[in-house]
């Protein structure tokens, strides 16, 4: 295995490892690749030609930095704490995918493949990639349960649109979980010409540790804007987890600032008790799936159960590696939110500062809500508000019956 | 010596490659799938695979996986694997099993190998566990007294076919082409090459999987293999009863005693 070099004390090992988590559990086939990878990117970020590119296109194309947006309509129901936003609904294709799409599609290039392959749950990510590589005229191939197909349809035109194949995955529990299986297959087969551009920071390293350098800005850019708009930093940090990207990106700009609290919401669903959740960190064992040692929902077998939640994008089963380890060493903290916990936090948000965030982000938004409460009136809460939610609308619609006959 | 390298040295001394044959446990049913089984040993399989039937099962290609979710939705669970090792012991075959990592990891790697071991097992094969995140399951098996089998594949480094045959033992799996299991026309022509390279590190008889359906094609691979593993192909006769199963496994077995060119 090729060894790559920790950059700071919040990397893993040479070989991946946060922690007990992470490493490298994939077919031998596909070792070779992820050493290519491990090698090709240890190098690029010691390129200043490959990050002037990343940043041109970040500032130029994807419209960073994001906002960061106080909503004190919305605190009203916070008990009185400060809520700020932190604005990734506002990147081009509507969330915080771009940031990590753009850096994995120009390492693509890099290493001379003309291929990527990538898996979506909600299609934020699917749409992401299916964009990068429009942009950087790269050949893509998108795996998409059946299940999120149906409920995220315009997403899949989105997708095509942009000269995307979408592959409907018919397998398992046909959602986020086994469309990743079915990418790995494709990988598996197809590794000399494609990249798989993984849109978590889970996986194989080094994909957890990349994936998180790539998203790590949104909480660079969110610390500097605090201190320069509130002059202080936040009690806490709420992000949503569900793989936990934009949650390991923007806790990174705080991992240092011990009085911050980092607070990562997982998706609760119809309840803890009910079976039906993706809360992995709170209800989880650890285990291996997709390459990784990390907190897993499973039964007495070993068997992955299926997760649920109302949001596509949060419904897996697993989570990344290092929000495991930040979770043993209680860093960070994780709580799961209910679905309707979230959609009233998404209707709030909406009615009272006209922004529709994504379900996945109202997960968060949930979260600070039940902080603000316990924080008090001097509370201060910095929110990822990770996507928008304009791909929501038709299950907010069924959700809240706001048109007949839906 | 163990019972896996009794049996290539037989079958090395007869000049022949050993037939390796796949079923998942608990397809269709635990009981069905212990007289599947025994089909495959009267009929001459060598070796036997016992498949772990996972949730998600990346390296499988679509009869496996599909064999998988039947026998899961038949009620096989983790206590089963064992037991069908135990009818394969029993019937005077010699069984490995082949399961993804996270079963073994949840249930103790230790115990795994202890219950492994006295249900008559001799090895694992482990497709997602890599010598690299292996140390666990190298002492286990040093532990229990059973074979390691790692695999190899035609992306594979030099340097990495060093580190795996290194820390394997009864044999080493080569995958003969890049991709996931299923039956196919032909054998890739990768496997040769790969055999090749993974003899220059080891004195480890070579298993080369993925593909082979046929007498021929077995035929084809042990001119150059120490072993032949067949699996989809297999499982595909498994749905169709013994009969199907024990006709294709005497095909093979007479494929691999072919005199080799």
């Amino acid at each position: 295995m090729t060894d790559t070099t920790p950059q700071s004390r919040h990397d893993p090992d040479a070989r991946g490892h946060f922690g007990d988590y992470g490493g490298r559990f994939l077919p031998e086939a596909l070792m070779g690749a992820l050493d290519e990878l491990a090698s090709e990117y240890d190098k690029a970020q010691q390129d200043p030609e490959f990050t002037a590119e990343f940043q041109r296109l970040l500032s130029g194309y994807a419209g960073r930095p994001s906002l960061l947006t106080e909503a004190p309509r919305f605190a009203e129901h916070a008990g009185g704490a400060r809520i700020f936003l932190k604005r990734e609904d506002l990147n081009h294709t509507g969330s915080h995918k771009i940031n990590n799409v753009l850096g994995q599609a120009l390492l693509t290039k890099r290493m001379g493949k003309t291929r990527v392959i990538a898996e979506t749950g909600a299609g934020q990510h699917g749409v992401a990639t299916a964009t990068a590589c429009a942009l950087l005229d790269l050949d893509c191939v998108v795996y998409m349960g059946e299940v999120d197909t149906e409920r995220q349809a315009l997403n899949v035109a989105r997708m095509r649109l942009l000269g995307a194949e979408v592959i409907p995955v018919g397998t398992g529990s046909r959602t986020l979980k086994d469309a990743i299986n079915e990418a790995l297959r494709d990988w598996v087969t197809n590794v000399d010409t494609t990249h798989y551009l993984l849109g978590t920071a889970a996986g194989a390293h080094p994909f957890p540790v990349m994936v998180r350098n790539f998203h790590k800005i949104i909480g660079e850019e969110a610390r500097e804007q605090m201190l320069a708009q509130v002059g202080r930093l936040p009690d806490a940090v709420a992000a949503c987890v569900g793989g936990g990207s934009n949650a390991i990106g923007i806790f990174h700009g705080f991992l240092d600032d011990t009085d911050v609290r980092l607070v990562g919401l997982e998706p609760g669903g119809k309840g803890l008790d009910s079976g039906e959740h993706g809360a992995t960190l709170t209800q989880g064992t650890p285990g291996t799936l997709h390459g990784a040692l990390s907190y897993l929902l499973q039964d007495e077998d070993g068997q992955t159960i299926e997760a649920y939640s109302i949001s596509a994008g949060l419904d897996y089963p697993g989570v990344g590696p290092e929000h495991s380890h930040l979770k043993d060493m209680g860093r960070a903290e994780y709580r799961a939110v209910t679905d309707d916990e979230a959609m009233d936090a998404f209707q709030l948000l909406s009615k009272t500062e006209g922004i529709i965030p994504a379900v996945e982000s109202a997960h968060a938004l949930a979260g600070a809500l039940q902080l603000g409460r316990e924080l008090g009136p001097d509370g201060v809460i910095l929110v990822s508000l990770s996507g928008r939610g304009d791909k929501d609308v038709d299950t907010a619609a069924r959700y809240f019956n706001l048109v007949e006959g839906v | 010596m163990s019972r896996i390298d009794e049996l290539f040295a037989q079958t090395r001394g007869e000049g022949r490659g050993a037939l390796i044959g796949y079923l998942p446990a608990g397809y269709p049913t635990v009981a069905e799938s212990k007289e599947l089984f025994a089909a495959t040993v009267d009929a001459g399989a060598d070796l036997v695979e016992v498949g772990f039937p996972y949730s998600d099962p990346v390296m499988d290609g679509p009869t496996i996986q599909a064999a998988a979710d039947t026998a899961l939705r038949n009620g096989f669970r983790l206590k089963d694997l064992f037991d069908v090792v135990e009818s394969v012991a029993n019937r005077g075959g010699r069984a490995v099993v082949m399961t993804y990592w996270n079963p073994v990891f949840h249930y103790g790697v230790d115990a795994f190998a202890r219950d492994l071991a006295a249900a008559g097992g001799l090895g694992l094969i482990t497709p997602d566990l890599t010598p690299d995140e292996g140390s666990e399951w190298i002492t286990a098996s040093d532990a229990h007294g059973l074979d390691r089998i790692f695999l190899v594949a035609p992306s594979s480094s030099d340097e990495r076919i060093a580190l795996t045959t290194a820390a394997a033992s009864g044999f080493v799996y080569a995958t003969a082409v890049m991709g996931v299991t299923g039956a196919r026309e032909t054998v890739g022509s990768a496997a040769q090459g790969l055999v090749q390279r993974t003899r220059v590190h080891t004195d480890l008889p070579v298993g080369v999987g993925l593909g082979v359906r046929s007498g021929d094609q077995a035929a084809e691979v042990s001119a150059f293999a120490d072993g032949v593993i067949v699996g989809s192909a297999l499982v595909t006769k498994a749905s169709e009863g013994t009969d199907a199963v024990a006709a294709l496994t005497k095909e093979l077995a007479e494929g691999v005693r072919r005199p080799r060119a």
